[in-house]
């Protein structure tokens, strides 16, 4: 077993002309928090849906878990157990929260497709649905129809349902985004908590998180890696420096 | 609360025969199992079909044909039909089902148009004047179909299994993963469900649903004809389906009902040629006022009365 879950060679992609991820050699070591960070346009983005393959490549390979996976099914990459979020939030909105969170369980179990299954046996994962939901602090809106929460809690949700899954590898599209101070903490703690035995590449913003979780960086600019290394390396590079004062937003 | 609704449907069945005409009847009942069954993909699957005539037109032919061609009992003839749309509809959305949103629409409405033209040009349909004198038979080789009440609480039956089957398929583990996929199918993908090989399996129990329908009616008229298989009937559904409310277990049915009375009253009248004009502007006002229909308004304010 190699000791890298995910390594990318000479990845790149093409939107008319125009190069939103260029040649980017990248891996990610089994076990770490691997952060991704870069200004706006960066091409982070297209880095998940690139290796997730909702996005096909334009060139370059991808591997996983030890084999090609470039041309692979985003959904059979997901039953492999590389599972993504996404930046722009995606719950099921006129799903109660604790449906959400059932329809990523019950893909584990032998019933998932099946159609002649009566409800009841949906109950089986209430248990475990509600515990992730309390987990994210949404215990109390476990029947609420999920179209009728704030956005911050909306990204706890899919943090949550993604989490049902149990992935081996799991992809964090600016997980803090839009939340509260409060949240974020929590969050932070249950990214941490959750990490044990997997592996975890995030897109983040927050430096702050940035640093209490991530044991490796890559820097992203203009769809190329600018550095990469530990926290203190890469804050304490200038080009990354000039990079973000340049572009993003940040904070401290 | 839902047992309650059952009991109530259960109930209006089992005396409706006494007090209105049963062949009446029997037209609401099968064109509100075939607005069940567009429903299932347009409500709980987030996908418009525009060709589903093509399926209720197709097993009304094939039922036809079977009962007096090939002289099949009334059992075997519907199911042959029902049979011939679900392989019709998984050739469809073999087609159709990468599509997204308004070239879906297209597509099943380019490929129906196909099938009616089959239809026209075929010859074992009649053409222009159908496919007529389709015997009723027995069912079960005992019950003689040519009375009407007989063969109502046949249909009644038929469709009460067609509702229900509906009602356990979207409540199941996989109607579940329907939802998902009208609520956000990249996200049902990221969580690793095929989501095409699922809208493709809710495509061909529709079509299915939708055959039964149509055998069912082929039998209960003795005739078979073009306008089953016509986009306007593919248009009527939808209609049927938003004007009772999309997404709802009921809601066809009722919208079916409310259709399938106006057409026939209108028709008596001198407003028959109006009948589409009608449907039309009721459409219209259903659009801008109730836009969860009937009894998706009423579901509402149900709610909003118990908080
Ligand atoms: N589907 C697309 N079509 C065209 N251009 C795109 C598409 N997705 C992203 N881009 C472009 O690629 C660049 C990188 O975007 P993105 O990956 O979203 O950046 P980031 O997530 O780092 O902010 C941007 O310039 C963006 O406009
Ligand atoms: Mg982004």
């Amino acid at each position: 077993m190699s000791d890298y879950i995910l390594e990318t060679k000479d990845m790149s992609k093409e939107f008319r002309g125009f190069l939103a991820v260029k040649s980017v050699n990248l891996k990610v070591q089994r076990g770490h928090i691997h952060g991704l960070i870069g200004p706006n346009g960066a091409g982070k983005s297209t880095f998940f849906n690139l290796v997730t393959r909702f996005h096909p490549v334009s060139s370059g390979k991808i591997f996983y878990d030890g084999r090609d996976v470039t041309h692979e099914k985003p959904a059979a990459l997901a039953r492999a157990g590389m599972v993504r979020s996404f930046q722009i939030s995606a719950v099921f909105p006129h799903m109660t929260l604790r449906e959400n969170v059932r329809v990523a369980l019950q893909r584990h179990s032998d019933m998932a497709y099946s159609f002649w299954t009566g409800s009841s046996k949906l109950k089986e994962f209430d248990d475990k649905a509600l515990d992730l939901l309390d987990q994210v602090g949404l215990l109390q809106y476990a029947d609420t129809m999920t179209v009728e929460l704030a956005y911050g809690r909306k990204r706890a949700l899919e943090l949550a349902t993604t989490l049902a899954l149990e992935p081996k590898l799991m992809l964090l599209d600016e997980p803090t985004q839009g939340m509260g101070h409060e949240d974020v903490g929590r969050i932070t703690e249950l990214i941490k908590k959750f990490s044990a035995g997997r592996t975890i590449i995030m897109v983040e913003h927050n430096l702050n998180v940035v640093s209490r979780l991530c044991d490796r960086i890559t820097v992203l600019q203009r769809g190329a890696i600018l550095t990469e290394g530990n926290y203190e390396e890469v804050s304490s590079d200038p080009r990354v420096r000039e990079a973000y004062m340049g572009g993003a937003s940040h904070a401290a | 609360m839902n047992r309650n609704v059952l009991i109530g449907l259960v109930a209006i069945l089992l005396v409706a025969p006494f007090f209105l005409y049963p062949v009446f009847l029997m037209k609401v009942l099968c064109f509100a199992l075939f607005a069940c069954a567009f429903n299932l993909l347009l409500g709980y699957t987030g996908l418009l079909s525009f060709g589903h005539a093509a399926f209720f037109g197709a097993s009304a032919y094939v039922t036809g044909h079977a009962a007096k061609e090939w002289g099949l009992p009334f059992e075997l003839a519907v199911l042959t039909g029902a049979l011939t749309a679900a392989l019709l509809g998984a050739a469809v959305a073999r087609l159709a089902i990468r599509r997204q949103g308004i070239y879906f629409a297209m597509v099943t409405l380019a490929l129906a148009q196909m099938v009616y033209f089959f239809f026209l040009q075929a010859r074992f349909t009649g053409g222009e004047n159908g496919l007529q004198g389709v015997p009723r038979g027995y069912f079960l080789g005992v019950v003689d179909l040519n009375d009407n009440m007989a063969l109502y609480y046949v249909v009644a039956a038929i469709f009460l299994a067609g509702y229900l089957g509906v009602a356990r398929v979207v409540n199941s583990p996989f109607g579940q993963i329907l939802k998902a996929v009208r609520e956000n199918e990249p996200r049902a993908i990221s969580l690793g469900y095929d989501t095409d090989r699922v809208k493709q399996t809710a495509f061909i129990l529709s079509a299915g649903l939708a055959g039964l329908a149509g055998g069912v009616k082929a039998i209960v008229f003795q005739l078979a004809s073009l306008t089953d298989a016509h986009w306007h009937q593919s248009g009527e559904v939808v209609l049927m389906t938003l004007l009772g409310g999309v997404g709802t277990l009921l809601g066809p049915v009722v919208g079916a009902t409310v259709v399938v009375t106006l057409q026939n009253r209108l028709s008596e009248g001198a407003l028959n040629a109006y009948v589409p004009v009608v449907l039309g502007a009721i459409f219209v006002v259903c659009v801008l006022a109730f836009r969860r229909g009937v009894v998706g308004e009423a579901l509402a304010f149900l709610k909003r009365g118990k908080e």
